[in-house]
């Protein structure tokens, strides 16, 4: 209990972070204990110690007395309850705008129930509210109120962590295909509408006989995991280089292998074929090699002339990455953007180009983990509170 | 949650309700639509606003009983409550002084008609509406749309009301009398694009409000792409209004059947009829 304790009071999360977080390239890569054979399973540790508490301490936290100033928060992932649970226990009363139907974000619609309980999640909301954090569901900033207005209406600050909810297609013939998925699209039928439980719950989810999942993240990962839960016979990665460069966690990647997931490296599909009902047949593929390293520092995967064949599938998920969710950045006047569509804010604060207005996590730095948004979370938080202390002495 | 303040059947499968949701109504315009989740088990529904009501805090919808969910929707009654309802989503309509426009409305797509009429008509346009359904038990808001347009036609299928035929019919006609600057064409896929078809020599700009499958409406899952001047978009942000004379209809078809075999099953579940707690 006393560990859960020491945890909690630098991370809101700890249940969570204990089950997603790359500890292997965090912390446990530096553990002094891992010079000499394993290092410390710091990951499992608060793991365990968060689920300890969780089961036995039935205390619920104490509430900090109002400040009486009010900061919004924009998305219920990692970010923004990070920031609204910090924020709260410095006193700001904190109410969290969520588009979908339930907070969590990342963590109730993309990451499978197997690898983080609904529960565990779930838990943790109900902590914030316990601390005071007001959670509006099924409010779409943008479209309600913009941030701009949020701020006319006596919100002392905004904090934007809308995360990386635009999924990108590879742009090649065919990607309209009935049965082809983007990653979200799938995850979301899956986790957040729990179409596992279909026709018990009411949104379907469709997974034949051969899936070739597009990309090889953590997010390729769930996704190939989920499709063979899902009855699956054969379910491919397909991935331009090798298995060296993959991007998953090793972790996911051992488990995905573990559980039958097949791996078709250095290969990438150059179009999505179809029967004549409009569903998905296969993909047509071009084989790769791997040539000079390029500007990321992975050797750069160069096509094969002729070496085009097609793979038998009848479900496509594309798990190519996210990018920016356009939704609040295009209606909020004044705020300055990336090319890319991203939120240009501080590194160290998530200060953005509007006074008063902090971003952080995804939608500032593209798709990363939970971790780096909770970070950012966090430090926003921070600077949330400095810059409405300056306020109020000025 | 969101309560049902109003219930009105217009048809055995056709219903409308008044649900009471003040952050949308706030902030809806025509064109606009929402989505819905009955309860715990639901999934999320896209129906296109019919009407709002800003002081009361009222946004109605109209739907057709097509499947199991909007089935399972239209056994809840007046105080009742739906567990989800967000939006305003999508963009609205474009609303100007076109001059003389032409809004067709096919079956339930009567009800999203009817805002962007009414807006069209406050706008200064000359506005003549054309109304149409299968057979007459199908047709609905005849007054109000007469209401708010200059001119109203009616059409039937098997002409049990109104004129006998299709509103594609009329609106060759309306077509011809000339002058006409936009035409919108709101209902089944295969009644937008008879439209669309009907417009394209004449190069009238005609507006189409897709309504295809849909997960989250935010545009984060891209469940509901479609295809516009061979370029994918999603229906949910970009639209749901778009150009017909640029939508692959044959694509937005194919898609809209994409869970037929599911829907069954779905179906099949709910015959016992529902609402009676053994499943």
């Amino acid at each position: 209990m006393g560990a859960a304790q020491s945890i909690k009071e630098y991370n809101n999360l700890p249940a969570i972070c204990g089950r997603v977080c790359p500890q292997e390239n965090q912390c446990e890569k530096y553990c002094v204990i891992g010079k000499k054979g394993d290092p410390v399973a710091i990951g499992r540790l608060e793991r365990f110690a968060a689920d300890y508490a969780m089961e036995h301490d039935s205390s619920k936290p104490e509430r900090v007395p109002s400040n009486g100033k009010k900061v919004a928060v924009v998305g219920a992932g990692p970010a923004g309850l990070t920031c609204a649970g910090d924020l709260r226990k410095m006193g700001y009363d904190v109410t969290v705008f969520e588009a979908l139907h339930v907070p969590g974000g990342v963590l109730m619609y993309g990451i499978p129930e197997f690898r983080l309980p609904k529960a565990v999640v779930q838990k943790e909301i109900d902590t914030l509210r316990d601390l005071g954090v007001e959670i509006k569901v099924n409010s779409v900033i943008g479209k309600i109120d913009n941030v701009n207005e949020l701020l006319e209406q006596g919100y002392d600050a905004v904090f934007i962590g809308t995360g990386a909810g635009l999924p990108y297609f590879l742009n090649i013939p065919g990607e309209n295909y009935n049965g082809v998925y983007s990653a979200n699209e799938f995850l979301t039928r899956v986790n957040l509408m729990k179409g596992y439980l279909f026709p018990e719950y009411a949104t379907p989810v469709k997974v034949g006989r051969r899936v070739a999942v597009c990309g090889a993240g953590n997010v390729a990962m769930d996704a190939a995991r989920t499709a063979l839960r899902l009855g699956a016979e054969e379910v491919y990665i397909v991935y331009r280089r090798s298995q060296a460069e993959i991007p998953a966690r090793h972790e996911e990647l051992e488990h995905a292998l573990e559980e039958g997931v097949q791996l078709k490296l250095l290969t990438s599909p150059v179009e999505v074929l179809g029967d004549e009902n409009g569903w998905v047949r296969g993909i047509k593929c071009l084989r790769y090699e791997l040539g000079e390293p390029d500007e990321s520092g992975r050797r750069r995967p160069i096509p094969i002339e002729g070496s085009e064949f097609v793979m038998e599938v009848d479900t496509v998920v594309m798990a190519i990455g996210q990018g920016p969710n356009p939704l609040v950045p295009s209606t909020t006047k004044g705020l300055e953007t990336t090319k890319w569509g991203n939120i240009v804010a501080d590194e160290e604060t998530g200060q953005t180009s509007l006074e008063g207005v902090f971003a952080g996590g995804d939608i500032v730095t593209g798709a990363a983990t939970v971790i780096l948004a909770m970070g950012a979370g966090k430090k926003a938080a921070q600077a949330i509170d400095a810059y409405l202390k300056r306020k109020q002495n000025n | 949650m969101y309560q049902i303040v109003r219930k009105e059947v217009f048809s055995p499968t056709i219903k409308l309700m008044d649900i009471k949701a003040p952050d949308v109504a706030r902030k809806v315009q025509a064109g606009q639509f929402i989505i819905l989740r009955i309860d715990e088990h639901g999934e999320r529904i896209p129906l296109t606003v019919a009407d709002f009501d800003r002081e009361k805090g009222i946004i109605t919808i109209i739907f057709q009983e097509v499947g199991y969910s909007t089935i399972a929707l239209g056994k809840l009654e007046a105080g009742q409550y739906l567990l989800d309802f967000v939006g305003p989503l999508g963009e609205a309509t474009q609303v100007e002084n076109f001059g003389k426009v032409v809004c067709v409305g096919g079956g339930v797509g009567i009800a999203p008609v009817y805002p962007i009429a009414r807006a069209l008509k406050e706008a200064g346009n000359e506005v003549i509406s054309i109304i149409g359904a299968r057979t007459k038990e199908l047709l609905f808001w005849e007054e109000e749309m007469k209401a708010i347009s200059d001119r109203l036609f009616v059409a039937t299928d098997d002409g049990s009301y109104g004129r006998k035929g299709f509103v594609t019919d009329i609106l060759k006609e309306v077509i011809a009398e000339g002058n006409v600057a936009r035409v919108w064409g709101i209902g089944p896929v295969v009644m937008m694009r008879a439209v669309s078809e009907v417009t394209r020599p004449s190069g009238i700009k005609t507006i189409v409000s897709m309504n295809p499958i849909m997960v989250d409406g935010t545009g984060m899952c891209g469940a509901c792409r479609i295809s516009v001047g061979n370029e994918t978009k999603f229906a949910c942000v970009d639209g749901p209004e778009f150009d017909g004379h640029l939508v692959d209809w044959d694509l937005a078809l194919r898609r809209s059947i994409m869970y037929k075999d599911e829907e069954k099953r779905a179906m099949a579940k709910g015959q016992c009829g529902g609402g009676c707690g053994c499943h």
